[in-house]
């Protein structure tokens, strides 16, 4: 340790893997975080049905999407993606998912949240299948932390269904 | 050194993770390089206060470094070449 760039460089290197293991231990206490979010939607009014020219059918709707995300934030969260997907099954595909709407939630605080909204994304489907199809709607999220792992889950509703004829 | 950076390490994990703050943790090990910088890097005096004293080039010359003498290998292999015929 005889000059300045020695000290300097083994200080350096090892301040920098003191950082790599802090950043390792605290993307390792995300796993003791056990969350319990819920949430709820609401769809209010299936504002148009229509099938397109090119044969697809196209809904559009309003929603109210209602949920308390607030226990998937800890230390170590920088945001949370949400979206929300619609789930059907078709004879061409057996699992279709449109993502209807999503947003960042960038704290705890706006993690309890009530939006009234029609679909952002459209709905469209692949073919002509949507009359009285019945699909579950769920919401996925996804939870960015500032250093590691990134834990993704959702929750799943059933029971919506679509008009049977074109509005 | 090791242990300036360990510590403020620790507490600067232990400090961020009871306050739910990263930004602390960051900040508190920040604080804790800079300060062992400012201890290790810059060549202190009072480290210096009672250096070794080397040997004078002078008294060096006068008692030379010992030369190592060759082993002698030769006994070794002419017994094991007649058993090996």
């Amino acid at each position: 340790m005889h000059s300045f760039g020695y000290r300097a460089n083994a200080l350096l290197t090892f301040a920098l893997t003191i950082l790599a293991l802090m950043c390792a231990m605290a993307s390792f206490s995300d796993n003791l975080n056990h969350p319990t979010p819920t949430a709820q939607v609401q769809v209010l009014n299936i504002n148009w049905f229509q099938k397109q020219p090119n044969g697809n059918d196209e809904v559009s709707m309003t929603l109210n999407i209602s949920a308390d995300l607030q226990s998937l934030f800890t230390w170590n969260t920088k945001q949370v993606f949400v979206f929300l997907a619609a789930e059907y099954e078709t004879p061409k595909n057996s699992l279709n998912q449109i993502s209807l709407w999503d947003g960042i939630i960038p704290a705890k605080d706006n993690a309890k949240f009530w939006i009234h909204t029609s679909n952002k994304y459209r709905f469209i489907d692949q073919g002509s299948n949507l009359r009285g199809k019945e699909f579950n709607l769920t919401l996925h999220w996804h939870v960015m932390p500032k250093t590691g792992k990134m834990f993704a889950d959702k929750i799943v509703m059933s029971g919506y269904s679509l008009p049977e004829e074109y509005r | 050194m090791q242990i300036l950076l360990l510590a403020s390490a620790v507490v600067g994990f232990g400090a961020g993770y009871v306050l739910g703050s990263f930004q602390m943790m960051i900040l508190i090990y920040a604080g804790g390089v800079v300060l062992t910088t400012l201890v290790t890097i810059p060549n202190w005096p009072f480290f210096n206060r009672h250096p070794l004293k080397w040997l004078d080039p002078s008294e060096a010359e006068k008692h030379p470094k010992p030369q190592p003498q060759p082993q002698p290998q030769q006994p070794v292999s002419s017994k094991k070449k007649p058993s090996k015929k």
